[in-house]
């Protein structure tokens, strides 16, 4: 099988590696109590990977997706602050709707106007940021402002994990089931890997870019409510940059820029590396200023070793060419 | 060999009549009219041979058929209830089916996802049935005999596994109407001769099949009927058994009675280019030919030859592994297209939109740009020169365009064609090669085309002419070689050069009995 | 047809006099813009008409712009720098590490130069050399550059610059004409001649239009945009120089964000992000444009976040609106 050779197996070995280089020297970090709490820590870049990873298959790339989280994050909490009696419950629900909204706002103005991407999300990122300024009046809205229930959320533990963790996890979990068994799931690869191809088997391409976006917009808009439940604190600048740490984590995880290429699990992987790497260094006493210089260390050595994979190759014509293409995949 | 799949009884189609029927259908793009009124029927339980040359329409009328283009005239009519098809599962959930030319599939998807995109088996809540679509899979895999594992990647397969896949994706929907656009140009002969018991197997269960391709012998071998396009109009139909190959040959290239070529003195100069041992790992081997000034080269071939792949390596698109080039005697070496324009050598590709033509940029800048050097001053453009030597070589070429700061891109193709070819006449080349050059533009472009290849040639530049249009090839030429599965197949000249030692060269017939 | 026999006749130059192109273009547009909000800033307040700080107003653009010029090259070439912020940081802390050792100015504007040079190269390679997407390239550098002038200054700061070293931004050569404005006038006039009147530049608009076709016509693609992605770093080198002297200090976080900001100047400046298309001119203006709203909001007691709206929905706008127009037509 080509499972040991492949990306993920790859990425999964170094992590390993990584782990046991850390645990020689501090095993404490390895500990399943500390695992939890790198994951957990984790899980706000991992769901927010998620949904990015649905949008570069589709050859997109979404900038908007920090903005989007603090704009949502900044309506929980006014919310919150105002009507401290509105169910937890409803606050996710509005998180998620209000975020799979301004995904849509990408999606329509990728797939009806044909604008690329790239200056969509770069746009629409600067206007959120911007509304939230508008809606807070620059306030910041502090931990003694929300009521226990919308911040006590993210961080009650269930079975021995926190809500947050929980999170991440069902988010993999969903979007593993609906990438590989829905066929909008297989839809972002057809439109990805070959969009030419997915009209002949009648998938629309900028529909389905619309829906990469409103996965992507819906997954921010729930971050928005657990980034700010959990460090119980919202005002405009949060989040800032952390478009770009997403879109690492699915580099590292082997999600190819030109679309249509990649795994969740790759994903996973490349948000758990960027977690690990985050968390360790402290512990390491490295001083944690060295993580951005590896995080894109980490990047250029994985588009590096990616694209060594896939390398064009000229047409086969020749006969014999064609049987030794035949022989080495039979 | 079991026949798993169970077929639907079409009782909505009487006998004797045909299940698909097209009537009158005009499709036209931009500066070209691909298909003019051409009508085309289908009987379920035979075979329809659809034969033409390049361009003559026939992937324009597959694309109509199977709903990725939509006829700007005239009618679809399926067992005789008139039919509109605006997107490719419309015409799917009609039950035509269609195994494409080109690989319309996707490489990083498993070869049983590649069947089924778009109609994939589900299972409980909506989702994907893995299960069941690898084990149907299989089965349509097994019924074409493909030693394929559906799991597989389809980016670990070769092309004639591709195409294997193709064929079961087309199975994999219960069609009345299968459509095969050159199945077999891929395949080796045993799975030809698989394909073939498919097709039979196909008749047996009472489907239509309209077959596409360019050999005569699988024609005669597979077909019950015939339909032949030249340059989007149909030109006849019938039975296969009430007509010969020659009856075919004569219909299909039968334009050389309304196309006139160039008169041309024959008179080749001395050797310019000569090419040693070509071969490249995966294209094509064992190239040895030479060029003279003054001639006009034809490479004639089926589409896949390996013909624009031994032009792009002469032009240093691509490396070769082996071979030597002389440019009058002088060992060259070709790295880049740069370096091959300084050596002379300069390439008008057959994608014009893609690899001639910048086609957001002017028609002078167009011109001028592998000629900057000579219409600048130390680095600074000079519009005036520019426009000057823009002016100079289209005026030759005849360019119809409203003004040389026009976008190439608002010319029509044959008009385009004129740019690139003036764009590289402004490099004073030694030798031109021309990549299909008349492949879909209009007649007057062709023959403007061809009335200027003459002439370079009487001024003594070498060309070589690839080119799939047997008129033009016999037309044009002075020499041809022909090629085959990346191979020099023949080289004719003079007497030898005749519409069929052609033919069966580039297929690989041999001679009549 | 029937016309293939009429003798030739020569074609006309142009259509249209430049003139009447320039009617018709999308720099009158947004100098029309720019004066409609200049009039709109003048009626607004009376601070606005008072020389001094229009002066002062000149600084929210003079160092992005000058980045924006080389980065027009690039992206009508087809590829983007998204590093270029982080070049400043990394060449920021080169002079800043220089000058605390005692190196004097001339000194520290070469390394500051060449830092930018270099970090430019690098992209350079990996993108023309290694085929890399210059997207993921650069988001990596951008970590890794910047990453590296954290791991350098920590939470720290470099400010002992010499004395002489605060000409270049905070230095006025006449009367209110800052060094600054002067520099990048000249810049503005470079870059012009360079992408509309030399060889050079006819061939970054041919590769841009269609990589394939310029290849094809002779043209050594890789060489051309591996001189634009220097030049790219070269000039943020530049504005680094700038920005520190303006500032007289060096801290890991300067210029944050600002990637983004020359990129929306570039495309707001009506240079296609497909590449192929654009002016000098346009991205003149649109410098222009995005610091009088700046200024001009900021006289308002608008805060910069909210200004970003605008500039948001411009880079939108001024894309979309053609699109929704033509669609409408037909």
């Amino acid at each position: 099988m080509s499972l040991l050779k492949s990306r993920e197996a790859l990425l999964g070995g170094a992590i390993l590696l990584l782990l046991a280089l850390i645990a020689s020297r501090f095993p404490g970090f390895v500990a399943p109590d500390n695992l939890a709490r790198v994951f957990t820590d984790t899980s706000p870049l991992l769901i927010l990977a998620l949904g990015q990873t649905v949008v570069i298959l589709t050859r997109c790339i979404d900038l908007s997706v920090a903005a989007n989280l603090a704009l949502t994050g900044m309506v929980c909490a006014m919310l919150n602050a105002a009507l401290p009696g509105v169910p937890v419950v409803v606050i996710l629900l509005l998180a998620v709707t209000l975020g799979a909204v301004m995904g849509m706002v990408n999606g329509l103005l990728v797939w009806k106007l044909s604008i690329p991407s790239i200056v969509v999300t770069l746009g629409t990122m600067t206007i959120y940021r911007g509304i939230i300024f508008l809606i807070s009046d620059g306030a910041w809205v502090n931990a003694h402002e929300m009521s226990a229930a919308f911040t006590g959320f993210p961080r009650a533990q269930i079975a021995g994990l926190p809500v947050l963790a929980w999170f991440g996890i069902l988010a993999a979990a969903a979007m593993v089931l609906m990438i590989n068994r829905t066929p909008l799931g297989r839809a972002f690869y057809a439109v990805g890997g070959n969009p030419h191809a997915a009209v002949y088997t009648g998938i629309s391409v900028g529909r389905t870019q619309f829906w990469a976006f409103t996965l992507s917009g819906a997954l921010a808009g729930l971050c928005g409510y657990l980034w700010v439940a959990r460090y119980a604190v919202a005002y405009v600048d949060i989040a800032g940059g952390f478009e770009l740490e997403v879109v690492a984590a699915c580099v590292i995880g082997g999600i190819s820029i030109a679309g249509g290429a990649g795994t969740i699990l790759g994903t996973i992987l490349g948000a758990l590396f960027l977690g690990i790497v985050k968390n360790a260094l402290p512990v390491i006493d490295i001083s944690p200023f060295w993580q951005m210089a590896i995080s894109g260390t980490a990047i250029i050595v994985a588009v590096t070793l990616n694209s060594r994979n896939a390398r064009a190759k000229g047409r086969i014509i020749l006969r014999k060419a064609q049987e030794q293409t035949e022989g080495a995949t039979a | 060999m079991q026949m798993s799949v169970e077929s639907r009884q079409f009782d909505d189609v009487q006998a004797g009549a045909p299940v698909l029927e097209l009537r009158d259908i005009t499709k036209t793009f931009p500066g070209v009219k691909a298909l003019d009124g051409v009508s085309l029927e289908l009987y379920p339980g035979q075979v329809t041979a659809l034969i033409g040359e390049n361009g003559a329409g026939k992937s324009t009328l597959v694309k109509t058929l199977t709903g990725i283009y939509q006829p700007d005239g005239g009618a679809i009519h399926v067992a005789g209830e008139p039919v509109v098809f605006a997107t490719a599962q419309d015409a799917a959930a009609a039950g035509i089916t269609a195994i494409h030319q080109e690989t319309v599939l996707f490489d990083e998807l498993t070869v049983a996802e590649n069947i089924f995109i778009g109609h994939a088996p589900r299972g409980r809540f909506g989702l994907i049935d893995w299960t069941a679509m690898r084990s149907r899979a299989r089965e349509i895999l097994a019924r074409i005999d493909a030693e394929l594992d559906p799991d597989t990647p389809l980016r670990e397969l070769g092309i004639a596994s591709k195409h294997l896949v193709a064929i079961a994706r087309a199975l994999s929907v219960d069609a009345r109407v299968v459509v095969m656009d050159e199945p077999t140009a891929a395949l080796s002969h045993k799975e030809i001769e698989e394909l073939y018991d498919l097709v039979d197997r196909l008749k047996a269960e009472g489907r239509a099949i309209l077959f596409i391709s360019h050999k005569f012998d699988e024609i005669f071998r597979i077909a019950d009927r015939y339909t032949v396009f030249r340059d989007g109009t149909h030109v006849g139909a019938g039975l296969m058994a009430d007509v010969t190959e020659a009856d075919l040959v004569r219909m299909m290239v039968g334009r050389d009675v309304n196309q006139i070529f160039p008169e041309r003195r024959k008179a080749p100069g001395d050797e310019v280019l000569k090419v040693v041992g070509y071969a490249h790992p995966t294209e094509f081997e064992d190239i040895n030919f030479t060029l003279r000034r003054g001639e006009i080269l034809g490479f004639y071939g089926l589409v896949g030859a390996g013909r624009s792949e031994v032009m792009q390596a002469l032009f240093g698109i691509t490396k070769p592994s082996k071979g030597v080039t002389r440019i009058d005697g002088q060992i060259t070496v070709i790295r880049s297209p740069a370096r091959a324009v300084e050596a002379g050598i300069v390439y008008v590709p057959e994608d014009r939109g893609k690899q001639g033509a910048v086609i957001g940029l002017p028609i002078f800048q167009n011109v001028t740009l592998p000629s900057l050097g000579r219409t600048s001053r130390n680095g600074f453009l000079r519009l005036s020169e520019e426009f000057a030597l823009a002016r100079h070589y289209t005026d030759r070429l005849d360019l119809r365009a409203a003004a040389l700061d026009q976008d190439v891109g608002n010319l029509s193709g044959g008009n385009q064609q004129k740019v690139v070819i003036a764009k590289w006449l402004a490099t004073k080349p030694r030798v031109i090669i021309l990549d299909e050059p008349t492949k879909g533009i209009d007649i007057g472009s062709k023959a403007a085309v061809h009335a200027f290849m003459a002439e370079l040639a009487a001024e003594g530049l070498a060309v070589i002419m690839v080119s799939s249009e047997i008129p033009e090839v016999l037309g044009m030429s002075d020499r041809v070689i022909v090629m085959r599965e990346g191979r020099i197949a023949a080289e004719l000249e003079g007497d030898a050069l005749t519409p069929e030692t052609l033919v069966r060269h580039a297929a690989g017939i041999g001679a009549p009995a | 047809m029937s016309d293939t026999s009429v003798t030739p006749r020569s074609i006309p130059d142009r259509l249209q006099s430049p003139a009447a192109r320039l009617l018709a273009s999308w720099e009158l547009l947004l100098l029309v813009v720019a004066v409609a909000i200049f009039i709109a800033n003048s009626l607004a307040s009376p601070y606005f008409l008072n020389a001094w700080n229009l002066s002062d107003a000149t600084f929210n653009f003079t160092e992005k712009a000058m980045i924006a010029f080389a980065m027009a090259l690039l992206i009508i070439s087809g590829e983007i720098d998204l590093s270029v912020a982080s070049i400043i940081a990394l060449a920021s802390t080169a002079m800043g590490a220089a000058a605390s050792v005692g190196f004097g100015t001339p000194t520290l504007v070469l390394i500051g130069l060449a830092t930018g040079l270099a970090c430019g190269a690098f992209n350079g390679v990996l993108v023309t050399r290694m085929g890399l997407p210059s997207i993921v390239v650069t988001i990596g550098t951008m970590s890794l550059f910047r990453g590296i002038s954290f791991i350098v200054l920590g939470d720290g700061a470099y400010r002992d610059y010499p004395s002489d070293f605060s000409y270049f931004g905070q230095g006025y050569v006449f009367w209110v004409i800052s060094f600054e404005f002067v520099l990048f006038a000249a810049l503005a006039v470079a870059y012009y001649v360079l992408l509309h009147r030399t060889n050079f530049g006819r061939t970054v608009y041919a590769i841009g239009n269609n990589v394939t076709a310029a290849q094809f016509s002779g043209i050594r693609v890789e060489r051309v945009k591996f001189i634009l992605f220097l030049l790219t770093g070269l000039m943020s080198g530049v504005a680094a120089i700038c920005l520190t002297s303006r500032l007289g200090s060096t801290r890991p976080s300067i210029g944050t964000g600002w990637e983004l900001e020359v990129v929306t100047m570039v495309v707001l400046g009506g240079v296609s992000i497909l590449g192929g298309a654009g002016s000098i001119p346009g991205v003149v203006i649109a410098a222009f444009v995005m610091g009088l709203v700046t200024f001009g909001l900021g006289l308002l007691n608008v805060p910069g976040i909210v200004m970003s709206i605008f500039i948001g929905l411009m880079l939108i706008g001024v894309i979309a609106l053609p699109r929704v127009w033509k669609a409408w037509r037909a």
